[in-house]
């Protein structure tokens, strides 16, 4: 009764508003997205592509900063102000979007078929039997070099640890380079750049990840602290006032060509290419000796998701359907270096430092990212914490073995994991 | 206080339509929404219902180690940034209105306007602006302390868990300092000459006639001033959040009760957020504040004594 | 004022302690707003000094300007500040008025119910808030963010205005009661012109949190044709993040408005507290 008049109330006062989004006989979808820097690929590539194969269908790009992005959709998916299609974050995020009936069951999708297992996971619920997204892009973690660099100090690429810390320390003695540009202000650069890009090495990728879930190992086991030991042994090659370097200040470091090596996510590919005036190369994270099988974290990292309040369902249906096809893959890739299909169809890539990351998924192990499914679902949040230590190991205020005991700690406080 | 001593009427209707509007609007939009909010600090979301359960956010947030320390950690960096504008905001704020207040003093326009436009700019510019100035890549913080010879000074202060909360504090003190200045100001201004002529007839001039004439005039807003820093203080969070993010590092060394609650309350990357907890720290950051505006109107404000001119 | 007072080192000292503060206050404007006429190599080499005909480069604003339609942004920020202002401060007075002027029962709660709004952040409202908005039809129109500006102000300019309310003398009140003038009256022609420095001052600090909030025009008015100067400067910022020469120019182009706006009121806000200082 009182909303109702206060509705009344404000309806009144509504002519003073403009108009909202004007309802032609086309169907507007609005999507909800993070990926501001995308807009333009949108805007120019994939909505014209799309649009032009499907009369009577426009669609809207509608970014938010990311670091808004998950309480502003939750906002307006709880009142019922949302896009028709929203940009999934992978695992428990989305699967908590999904339980609360806000994204819509795409088991049935036509095109949910060119997606592996694997790929789907990150949209699943936990027995596997619901997928509410359709998988987009996966990003792979390594290492991002400056070729001009290596070349003027005659290093060779490292493929081993003690290679890559005698490679940083020869950086180092010739002075001109910082020898890695890495901040940690940000936090989540020491977590995911570091931590999880080191990491699978040490923790045998999935096995690892898949015995942490089980219970079978813990975060204060060898195999989980030493990525944290290495990561300790970073700090004097890093730059001066690293503690207060953020994450663009690094890229700014290395594409400015002051720092040689640059622990980098494949999504830097695009913008290093338009701003490093020097060639660069990439190399997978070190392993301990020549020959050891080797892990990469190959992150599936974004989705597409239907709001189950949608009143345009089908047509959101059929662009959903369009972005599981091979023709958006394609576009997609290689719009976005470093942003990988997930598609089971081969996806041909122009980009060399792109074809590099990627073709390390043939010779290394993949796995993704240990903190994403299962274990950040309590209070403390193991995700949120590993930046916090991750940071903290780096800066020397924390040891490998306590940063460790704290987040074996936080997760034992609520993860009972069935014996 | 204002005496109203009139005859007994039967219905001051005029009372009621000043009041109307302001508060069928902030009852609609604000009250009720937030009482909708609040009240879910009695509640938890089991399998997506909303199950009574009396005080027991409360417990948690208290007896839980996983929410307490956070908490009292939150609590303890809040109070050191109220103290740090306490001390540092509101005494130079003061400075500034007696020295602009002084008549016949030249450019006093250009500097009121010029000191308060830290007070006009968003948190985002502030934030954004800040980082950019004590960022060890760019360099300008110890350029800058170069030219005065103390560049072994510079460290990465936003960096450092010692450093980063009172560097911040800091930042927000010169972003808000024009607020004191200027109420103190309107307030310095509306003292009537003749007080201040009396004053000087007997002897009393400058600074004594400042503590013993103008300071106790401007109490009031003295006391204006140093509710309404402890009000935003303990409700900050734009600055906090914009310069060093939600999980408001290094070690949470700069995590006050806003970015706290916003981590509760919306989540933060692949933590979920929980309203009910959120609602409860909502509850507990909303009684405190109550119990600082309390203390002032009951305590303080009853006790100034005010002059009308 | 007699002019012992007033010697010549007084003078100076004054002088000294207001120019270093100046200085403070606006460096970090300055600097912004040099930097981004410099191209990206002129910022990182030399931050300090002024752009040089070697380092001069516009191209942080070609590429802010190629971006969004700022000057709409703006527009829609400038409706939604004088909207919500001019209703924060015709209700926020009457309501301080009855506070302060009258007693009744009740007073005193209902100057803590006006208050409680002050410590609570509204932000934790927004679900039920934007619920409200959708129901109403009012999403994505300028009247929602209206609308919730004027409840988030009242507040604060009841607490402060009926401070400032209670100075005004009651002499002056009662003779215009005796000369037959009705309360309203009273209230717009005699109280008004009386408060207008304290009105200008809460004028000044409401408008600051509204043309600088972020959360609401994200929440509520999202939409291309309603987002206001800050979310669009925000967005931009996540996108250009690393681009600095467009970083700079996007905040130097959100100051301008404000400090152009500012240095307008701020002359009517100093001639109204000049003018209520007159006796």
């Amino acid at each position: 009764m009182k909303t109702k008049l206060l509705t009344a109330l404000l309806l009144g006062t509504s002519i003073l508003g403009t108009a909202g989004v004007a309802y032609a006989e086309d169907v507007t979808l609005n999507i909800e997205s993070w990926r501001g820097d995308d807009l333009s690929i949108w805007k120019d590539k994939l909505i014209p592509a799309f649009e032009a194969k499907n009369p009577g269908i426009k669609v809207v790009f509608a970014p938010s900063a990311p670091t808004e992005y998950d309480a502003a959709l939750g906002a307006k998916l709880a009142a019922g102000s949302a896009g028709d299609l929203i940009t999934c974050r992978p695992f428990d995020k989305s699967l908590e979007l999904f339980k609360k009936g806000n994204l819509a069951d795409l088991s049935s999708l036509p095109g949910m078929e060119n997606f592996s297992p694997v790929a789907k996971s990150a949209w699943q619920t936990d027995d596997g039997k619901s997928s509410f997204c359709v998988p987009m892009a996966s990003v792979i973690h390594g290492f991002i070099y400056n070729k001009d660099a290596f070349d003027k100090l005659g290093i060779k690429v490292p493929e081993t640890r003690d290679e890559f810390f005698a490679a940083l320390d020869k950086i180092k003695a010739d002075g001109t380079y910082i020898p890695m540009a890495m901040g940690t202000k940000d936090l989540w650069e020491a977590a995911t750049m570091g931590y999880q890009n080191i990491g699978p090495n040490y923790w045998k990728g999935e096995d690892g990840r898949a015995a942490l879930i089980k219970g079978e190992q813990k975060l204060t086991d060898k195999d989980w602290v030493a990525p944290y030991e290495e990561l300790a042994k970073w700090k004097p090659y890093l730059g001066d006032g690293f503690e207060a370097q953020t994450y663009p200040d690094s890229q700014n470091l290395f594409t400015l060509g002051r720092a040689a090596i640059y622990p980098a996510g494949s999504w830097e590919i695009g913008l290093f290419n338009t701003q490093a005036q020097f060639k660069m190369g990439a190399f997978p994270p070190p392993v301990e000796k020549a020959g050891d099988t080797c892990y990469i974290s190959d992150h599936t990292d974004i989705g597409m998701g239907l709001n189950a309040a949608s009143k345009h369902a089908d047509a959101a249906k059929t662009f959903l359907s369009w972005v599981a096809s091979a023709d958006f893959a394609t576009i997609y890739a290689n719009a976005l270096p470093g942003f990988f299909s997930l598609n089971s169809a081969p996806v041909k890539m122009a980009d060399p430092l792109a074809q590099e990351f990627v073709s390390w998924r043939g010779k290394c192990k993949s796995t993704i990212r240990s903190t994403y499914q299962i274990l950040s679902r309590g209070t403390p949040n193991l995700e949120n914490e590993t930046w916090v230590e991750s940071a903290n190991v780096i800066n020397g205020t924390d040891t490998p073995e306590a940063a460790a005991k704290k987040l074996q700690t936080g997760l034992d406080s609520w993860y009972h994991p069935a014996k | 206080m204002a005496a109203d001593i009139r005859p007994k009427r039967p219905f001051r209707w005029h009372i009621a339509i000043f009041l109307a509007p302001a508060v069928l609007v902030y009852t609609a939009i604000m009250i009720l929404p937030l009482a909708g909010t609040l009240q879910l600090s009695l509640f938890r979301n089991i399998d997506q219902h909303q199950v009574f359960v009396g005080l027991g956010n409360f417990r948690t947030l208290f007896g839980d180690p996983n929410w307490s320390v956070n908490f009292w950690n939150a609590l303890r960096n809040n109070v050191w940034f109220f103290i740090i504008h306490m001390l540092v905001q509101n005494p130079i704020g003061v400075l500034l209105a007696a020295l602009l207040s002084s008549p016949k003093l030249r450019f006093s326009a250009f500097y009121r306007t010029a000191i308060f436009v830290p007070t006009i700019l968003s948190f985002v510019i502030v934030g954004f602006a800040w980082k950019l100035i004590l960022s060890p890549l760019w360099g300008v913080a110890p350029h800058l302390l170069d030219f005065v010879g103390l560049k072994s000074l510079f460290t990465p202060w936003l960096g450092k868990e010692q450093y980063a909360l009172t560097a911040l504090s800091l930042v927000s003190v010169w972003q808000f300092i024009g607020i004191p200045m200027m109420l103190i100001y309107a307030a310095l201004l509306s003292i009537p000459d003749e007080v201040i002529e009396a004053a000087e007839c007997d002897g009393i001039t400058g600074m004594s006639q400042f503590w013993k004439i103008k300071l106790p005039l401007i109490l009031p807003s003295i006391g204006i001033i140093s509710i309404l820093t402890f009000v935003g203080n303990f409700n900050a969070f734009d600055l906090i959040y914009t310069a060093q993010g939600a999980l408001a590092g290094p070690n949470y060394s700069t995590d006050i009760l806003g970015t706290f609650l916003y981590r509760a309350f919306f989540g933060f990357q692949l933590q979920v957020g929980d309203p009910n907890m959120g609602a409860t720290i909502a509850t507990i950051m909303f009684l405190i504040i109550l119990g600082g505006v309390c203390v002032y109107l009951f305590l303080i404000q009853t006790r100034l004594r005010r002059y009308q001119f | 004022m007699s002019t012992a007072t007033r010697s010549l080192p007084r003078t100076i000292g004054a002088h000294a302690i207001l120019l270093t503060y100046t200085a403070i206050a606006l460096f970090p404007v300055i600097l912004v707003i040099m930097n981004s006429f410099k191209s990206r190599a002129g910022i990182f080499s030399e931050p300090l000094t002024p752009p040089t005909p070697k380092t001069f480069d516009l191209i942080g604003y070609t590429t802010v300007i190629g971006q969004g339609d700022f000057f709409h942004y703006f527009q829609n920020s400038l409706v939604v500040t004088v909207g919500s202002l001019f209703f924060v401060l015709l209700f926020g007075a009457m309501a301080a008025f009855a506070l302060s002027e009258y007693r009744f029962r009740g007073n005193t709660l209902m100057g803590l119910y006006l208050a409680l709004g002050i410590m609570i952040p509204i932000r934790l409202a927004t679900v039920a808030i934007l619920q409200l908005m959708v129901a109403s039809g009012l999403v994505n129109t300028l009247t929602a963010l209206i609308l919730v500006y004027t409840a988030q102000g009242l507040p604060l300019a009841v607490f402060i205005l009926s401070e400032f309310m209670k100075q005004v003398s009651d002499d002056l009140k009662n003779a215009g009661r005796i000369d037959g003038l009705s309360e309203y009256t009273i209230f717009f022609r005699l109280v008004l012109p009386l408060v207008r420095p304290s009105m200008a001052t809460v004028a000044v600090f409401t408008m600051i949190p509204i043309w600088n909030d972020l959360w609401f025009p994200l929440i509520l008015a999202p939409s291309e044709e309603t987002k206001t100067v800050t979310l669009g400067a925000q967005l931009f910022l996540g996108q250009f993040v690393t681009n600095w020469n467009a970083i700079l120019a996007a905040l130097s182009l959100a100051i301008l408005p404000v400090l152009i706006l500012y240095v307008i009121f701020s002359r009517q806000l100093i001639r109204g507290i000049t003018s209520g200082a007159v006796k």
